[in-house]
């Protein structure tokens, strides 16, 4: 059943592009079937992964070291349930969302195959594919970037395509410098190899190259510039996969992957990453104060809590990797939703500025609501979600001993709150400007997914509760494994 | 030896072509001969001096071949590089309708 991941998207964005112009509604329907199915098998997949630990598609039938592979672990079916959830939804929201725009089959062709390429990405179990569907994932998001075709946005999506171009350039120049060192692809393989060999600067060298490469698509601090212009000038939808699922997959799941299970950590670098994670976490907070844009300012609150992310990964504890995985999946969740609710304003009003906003919450009552929820979250208030992967995330820190860094992510969470209040007061609460008194609440699609998004807000902080840990547990076990799992996998194999 | 770091010095020409050049066509070729570099070296690893192609024949065995795979790698990447080129040049046309220039220091409405 793995290969149904990258093959149902595909097949929707094949029939969308072909039948798509004639037949209408014909788009809608495929596409949220689509992804209903993969939300249904991704489900599933946790309940294979519960009872088999780890599963292998051979690929044509030609046994791994040779042929192609297709794992499905703890930390895959994790991130398969993100995507699922979060491109479901998003794709309901765009039924009444995307009539905007002409052509909504294109729309959903190219969001169907960057569906394919972030599956294929967590899919994958071999380097040279992962490169390939992390293309196929980047191309149809320049794409998706520049779907309005104005001025800004085109710029937007051109400075986003070369830079992400450089990235997969890095990366493809790690993954050649890799197949010279080890002579093979598959990822079990190559892991077994390394182990082998004495660690030498090859090494080394070729962590850095996909450092730069995937930190690059992470929009980790020193790499970030492009976010900030792609991810407001996409249409909304489009913001909410790129922020909430897109970075994760391409950047950090794809540099977990290699770090943790292929290339194997050290201490540099844990160090490294916890350098990096600190300087996101801080630079990315304090843009966001400046913002007046509402969907530049969640922009850059990405890049924070991407930093965040990265910050509990380094410090590389048990607790610390729990803590960052949960992190994930909540951000995942409040910034689509976030990136929804400022979708649903510019809806309404046609305007992003938060200056020309104002008293909104008596006009957009669910809009406002959710969007309270929201951001209450990502800033940490205590029973929402945010709350329990930060805690998580500062214990850790501190149990590591990382005091400064610790009292750091404390002060970022107060800026957050600060910066999200700033965007509830000026949008949602205040004095309604006259200009906004006949608009009406989004239609009920767009309503539909903002509120079963706040909704899986509020609870996620029961995935810490025994019955339901081990789908976040199981993640946290694939990158404890390390370099066992090349053990795993083929034992999986015979 | 000497071709490999040939093939990283023409890797850094691309990177600065990307990096300090102010036309957006230029940008795009520049990315071009990143792409190129790493195909380049690619196929170096797998070259074998005096090698040939490993076809299994019958009354014949091939004692010094070439590495095929990384020819199939490369490509794969070669298609992955029109794709990306072919979206380049198309925004890199609608660019110069809205704005009329190629320069990127004229195209700046995005700041912040």
């Amino acid at each position: 059943m793995l290969p149904f991941f990258v093959v149902i998207p595909l097949a929707c964005a094949f029939l969308i592009s072909l039948l798509g112009k004639r037949i209408k509604n014909l788009s809608d329907i495929l596409a949220n079937l689509g992804t209903l199915a993969l939300l249904i098998l991704s489900l599933y997949s946790i309940g294979l992964v519960n009872n088999h630990k780890i599963l292998v598609y051979k690929v044509g039938g030609w046994i791994p070291p040779i042929g192609i592979s297709m794992v499905l672990d703890g930390l895959s079916s994790f991130m398969l349930v993100i995507v699922g959830v979060v491109s479901f939804l998003v794709t309901v929201y765009s039924i009444n969302y995307m009539e905007r725009f002409t052509d909504k089959w294109k729309f959903y062709t190219l969001f169907m195959l960057m569906l394919a390429g972030m599956n294929g990405v967590i899919v994958s179990g071999d380097l040279f594919n992962l490169f390939v569907f992390l293309e196929i994932a980047s191309i149809a998001s320049y794409a998706l970037v520049a779907f309005g075709t104005e001025a800004e946005e085109l710029e937007a999506s051109f400075k986003y395509a070369i830079m992400g171009s450089v990235a997969s350039s890095f990366i493809l120049l790690g993954i050649a410098f890799l197949y010279s060192y080890t002579s093979t692809l598959n990822m079990a393989d190559i892991s077994l190899v390394l182990s082998i060999k004495e660690p030498g600067l090859m090494v080394s060298f070729i962590a850095v190259l996909f450092l730069v490469g995937f930190g690059l698509k992470a929009a980790l601090v020193p790499f970030h510039a492009w976010l900030p212009d792609a991810h407001p000038s996409a249409p909304a939808p489009i913001s909410a996969m790129l922020s909430g699922v897109f970075i994760k997959i391409l950047g950090v799941y794809a540099l977990c992957r290699v770090f943790f299970n292929i290339l194997g950590v050290s201490d540099k670098i844990f160090f490294v990453l916890t350098i990096l994670g600190v300087i996101s976490m801080i630079l990315g907070a304090f843009l966001a104060i400046a913002q007046s844009d509402i969907k530049r300012m969640f922009a850059y609150s990405s890049i924070s809590q991407i930093g965040f992310i990265i910050f509990a990964l380094g410090i590389g504890s048990p607790l610390a990797l729990l803590g960052g995985l949960f992190h994930l999946f909540n951000h995942a969740i409040f910034k689509s939703l976030l990136f929804l609710n400022s979708g649903a304003v510019e809806y309404s009003t046609g305007v992003r500025d938060l200056k020309r906003l104002g008293g909104l919450n008596s006009r957009l009552p669910i809009t406002g609501f959710t969007g309270l929820l929201g951001a209450m979250s990502i800033s940490g208030i205590p029973p929402l979600g945010g709350f329990w992967s930060k805690l998580i995330i500062i214990i850790a820190a501190v149990q590591a001993g990382y005091f400064m860094f610790a009292s750091i992510a404390i002060l970022i969470s107060i800026v957050t709150l600060a910066y999200y209040l700033k965007f509830l007061g000026f949008t949602f609460f205040g004095k309604l400007d006259d200009a906004w008194l006949k608009i009406k609440e989004v239609p009920w699609a767009m309503r539909f997914s903002m509120i079963i998004l706040a909704i899986i807000c509020v609870i996620t902080g029961l995935l810490l509760i025994p019955i339901l840990r081990p789908f976040l547990q199981s993640a946290v076990e694939v990158l404890l494994s390390g370099r066992e799992y090349s053990s795993i996998v083929f034992g999986a194999i015979r | 030896m000497i071709e490999f770091v040939l093939c990283l010095i023409l890797f850094c020409i691309g990177l600065y072509c990307v990096v300090r050049k102010r036309n957006i066509i230029k940008i795009i070729i520049g990315l071009g001969i990143i792409e190129y570099a790493v195909n380049l070296f690619f196929i170096l690893i797998g070259y074998r001096a005096q090698g040939r192609a490993p076809i299994l024949a019958k009354d014949q065995t091939v004692i010094n071949m070439v590495d095929p795979l990384p020819q199939a790698l490369v490509l794969t990447a070669i298609v992955i590089g029109l794709a990306v080129t072919a979206l380049l040049v198309a925004i890199a046309i609608r660019i110069h309708d809205k704005y009329g220039t190629f320069d990127i220091t004229k195209i700046r409405r995005l700041r912040g």
